[in-house]
């Protein structure tokens, strides 16, 4: 299991490569990546925010039970804070199983918890503007699927 | 004890963080303290609902008792992936 919070930049499909390999139970690998998305049309960057130390404890925990939960092989978060350019990733989770359906829901869980239980806010600074990201109902509403 | 603001907590109050000496009970009693205090504390703390509160790096409630804590964070809801 493996947590990661940086500001430096990350290859996706570097991560993916090095993830969980060399094993001989695992049949099933899936990974998200969050990306900078540019909704305004004109985001100069998003700006992330966290609270170094509760950040690492609230996503290991939220990792903890990820891997209890769906018999996990395998685990990773990375997530970014810091000044990011439209594009650039954010954030990547990756979970490795012995069925697809347990990578799956693992990997949906983490992303579920990550958004509104792990401490980082997201600021967009576009040409004219800055202002806070505000946090959806939905997303809330979505924790209690699990 | 350490308070710690994020995010527009922190733009609206005009500092990360800082050492606050009290006797407050709960969270709850340290928000009226520091709402007494200054209005750029009001104008953060108008509305809690709107808010969030980790006492020693876990989230908690408004309600949770202060004897022995350390560490004391305010923000708004998270918006982390």
């Amino acid at each position: 299991m493996q947590v990661r919070v940086q500001e430096a930049v990350f290859d996706p499909g570097t991560e993916l490569a090095g993830f969980a390999t060399g094993r001989r139970d695992i049949g099933a690998v899936v990974s998200f990546t969050g990306v900078v998305r540019d909704t305004s049309g004109d985001l100069r960057h998003m700006l992330i925010e966290h609270y170094p130390g509760m950040t690492e404890r609230a996503i290991g925990k939220i990792v903890d039970e990820a891997v209890a939960r769906w018999s996990l092989a395998g685990a990773l978060v990375i997530h970014r804070f810091g000044t990011l350019p439209p594009g650039a990733p954010i954030m990547m989770v990756a979970t490795a199983a012995a069925h697809r359906a347990e990578a799956f829901a693992a990997a949906d869980f983490l992303m579920d918890y990550l958004k509104s239980r792990a401490p980082f806010w997201k600021k967009e600074v576009t040409l004219s503007d800055a202002a806070w990201v505000a946090a959806k109902d939905a997303d809330e509403d979505a924790l209690n699927r699990w | 004890m350490n308070v710690m603001y994020f995010a527009w907590v922190r733009e609206r109050i005009g500092l990360p963080q800082e050492t606050v000496k009290t006797d407050a009970a709960t969270v709850a009693d340290l928000v009226a303290e520091l709402v007494a205090r200054e209005d750029r504390y009001a104008a953060a703390f108008a509305d809690v609902s709107a808010l969030r509160v980790a006492v020693d790096q876990e989230l908690a409630d408004f309600d949770a008792p202060l004897a022995g804590v350390r560490e004391v964070a305010f923000f708004p809801p998270m918006t982390g992936g």
